[in-house]
């Protein structure tokens, strides 16, 4: 069973609605002590970055999340979520984040012109470190829908999918059984939920061999 | 760089998606979840769900209904109609939508923008405007179907909504509305010399030719149209197709890619050979939408 966590940020019924239709059923999980019986985990998330870190605080979530990544429960951070596992980020001031991915957040710094957030649908382009298989079956490059004013500024050798607004941007990660992307997958037709559809897959591969 | 983008505007009239024909005259087509399955299935970016009925019968908006079809819906979806407060913002997108479009409540009260624009960011903020052209040639505001008048130009209009925390401008033209002549380009030309944030141009699409001008002449960052998608199978495929041929860049992502094939004057495609026909691809069984 995957679960979603619900940290009262964004949209978590359309993430559900995605990851049924790519093949598999989901609980919404409330509090850190829920996730011990999942599979794996979606952290979803719209929104600011203190408010977020402050809510799965008090959920009892960043101990509880870490304890599973530990474990090497496969996790998928979308959007903020994605910012989340960050090591911090400056929106509004220095906030720290989980600590699950070395890298911190950044306002991304765009030509006089170029709006903030970037929101739209946007390429985004493979990068030669392993995604196990996070892409599979996806056409490279893809566009996906971003919404975004921060993004990630991490070691290359996690970044596995770049889009370019204004220069390259992280749009997905790999950190061990870590991925993430900064686009939404569920918001992203066909090819945003293959990615959900891949993930669904590597939790059930990691479960048939336990 | 960022794609341009399509935009499926379907009507919803007592549960039905309906054509609409100069705001005044209303065709019932169907059940609305088909016709999400379908454009979504058919490579459109995104949606915008517009119920008449809120405002008409002074409500807000229908929940239950968003909640339903937001379930078939795997693009960013937009909710307008009965939209006045935050708290519709927050039912609507935990119902969920991605963003709201308010028309009559903001121009009554735009505050109403910068309050949405505060509580869940600019992006989740469209404004939407009615504008029709008046005898002097000015585009005047209108609201409350084309009913009520309002002294303002949309230009000015789109201009006080941008200061005021909207993300984007839907922009539909009552004269064009259900026409079939094209889009009214020179009041796309108004709005987005006024503003910076994006334009998405509604109102007047009769064959898939008249989608690229909208873009490459009127400087929008979308293209929107409700009617021409209800009739014709692939139909945003094909309005994809063409705005592709026409040197706009889309996001074509399905198999059925009609690069190779030529429309008629409607946009139809033009019949061809019983061998290119078969191939074509077309998105396999397995495929996950």
């Amino acid at each position: 069973m995957i679960g979603i966590i619900d940290y009262g940020m964004g949209n978590i019924q359309s993430v559900r609605n995605a990851l049924e239709r790519a093949g598999t059923s989901a609980r919404i999980v409330l509090q850190g002590a829920e996730l011990a019986e999942c599979d794996g985990l979606v952290l979803p998330g719209v929104g600011a970055f203190g408010q977020a870190m402050a809510n799965l605080t008090a959920a009892g979530m960043v101990r509880a999340i870490a304890n599973r990544v530990a474990d090497g429960t496969p996790l998928l951070g979308i959007c903020l979520g994605l910012q989340l596992l960050a090591e911090g980020s400056e929106e509004h001031g220095w906030h720290p984040g989980l600590g699950l991915v070395p890298g911190r957040v950044r306002r991304m710094r765009v030509a006089p012109g170029s709006h903030l957030p970037h929101v739209g649908w946007n390429e985004a382009r493979r990068t030669p470190v392993d995604d196990a298989g996070l892409f599979e079956g996806v056409p490279d490059p893809s566009s996906f829908y971003f919404v975004h004013s921060y993004a990630l500024d991490c070691d290359p050798g996690v970044v596995i999918a770049t889009t370019d607004y204004d220069g390259p941007v992280t749009a997905a990660i790999r950190f061990g059984s870590v991925f993430a992307t900064q686009f939404h997958p569920e918001r992203s037709q066909t090819n945003g939920l293959r990615i959900l559809r891949n993930f669904v897959a590597h939790v059930a591969a990691r479960c048939a061999h336990a | 760089m960022l794609k341009k983008r399509l935009i499926a505007c379907l009507l919803v009239r007592d549960g039905l998606i309906v054509q609409s024909i100069g705001f005044n005259k209303y065709l019932p087509i169907g059940r609305p979840r088909f016709a999400i399955e379908f454009v979504v299935r058919w490579d459109v970016d995104e949606i915008l769900l517009l119920d008449m009925s809120a405002a008409r019968e002074g409500r807000g908006p229908d929940l239950a209904l968003i909640e339903m079809l937001s379930r078939y819906c795997f693009v960013p979806l937009t909710v307008g109609g009965g939209v006045g407060s935050v708290a519709d913002v927050r039912n609507v997108i935990r119902s969920g939508a991605d963003k709201v479009s308010v028309n009559a409540h903001a121009l009554a009260r735009p505050g109403l923008i910068t309050e949405i624009a505060e509580a869940f960011g600019s992006q989740c903020a469209v404004v939407s405007i009615d504008a029709r052209k008046d005898a002097d040639g000015t585009h005047r505001v209108y609201s409350d179907s084309g009913r009520r008048a309002w002294p303002l130009t949309a230009a000015e209009w789109a201009a006080q909504a941008q200061a005021a925390g909207a993300g984007e401008i839907f922009l539909n033209s009552i004269d064009r509305d259900g026409s079939r002549l094209g889009y009214d380009i020179d009041l796309i030309r108004e709005v987005t010399a006024a503003v910076s944030i994006p334009v998405i141009a509604c109102g007047g699409v009769g064959n898939h030719g008249h989608f690229a001008p909208g873009i490459l002449d009127g400087g929008a960052s979308a293209v929107a149209a409700a009617n021409i998608f209800q009739h014709m199978e692939h139909s945003t495929i094909l309005a994809k197709a063409h705005l592709l041929k026409d040197g706009v860049d889309v996001r074509l992502d399905s198999q059925a890619r009609y690069a190779n094939r030529d429309f008629d004057a409607n946009g139809r495609l033009l019949m061809t050979d019983l061998q290119t026909l078969l191939d074509i691809e077309f998105a396999s069984e397995h495929d996950v939408l």
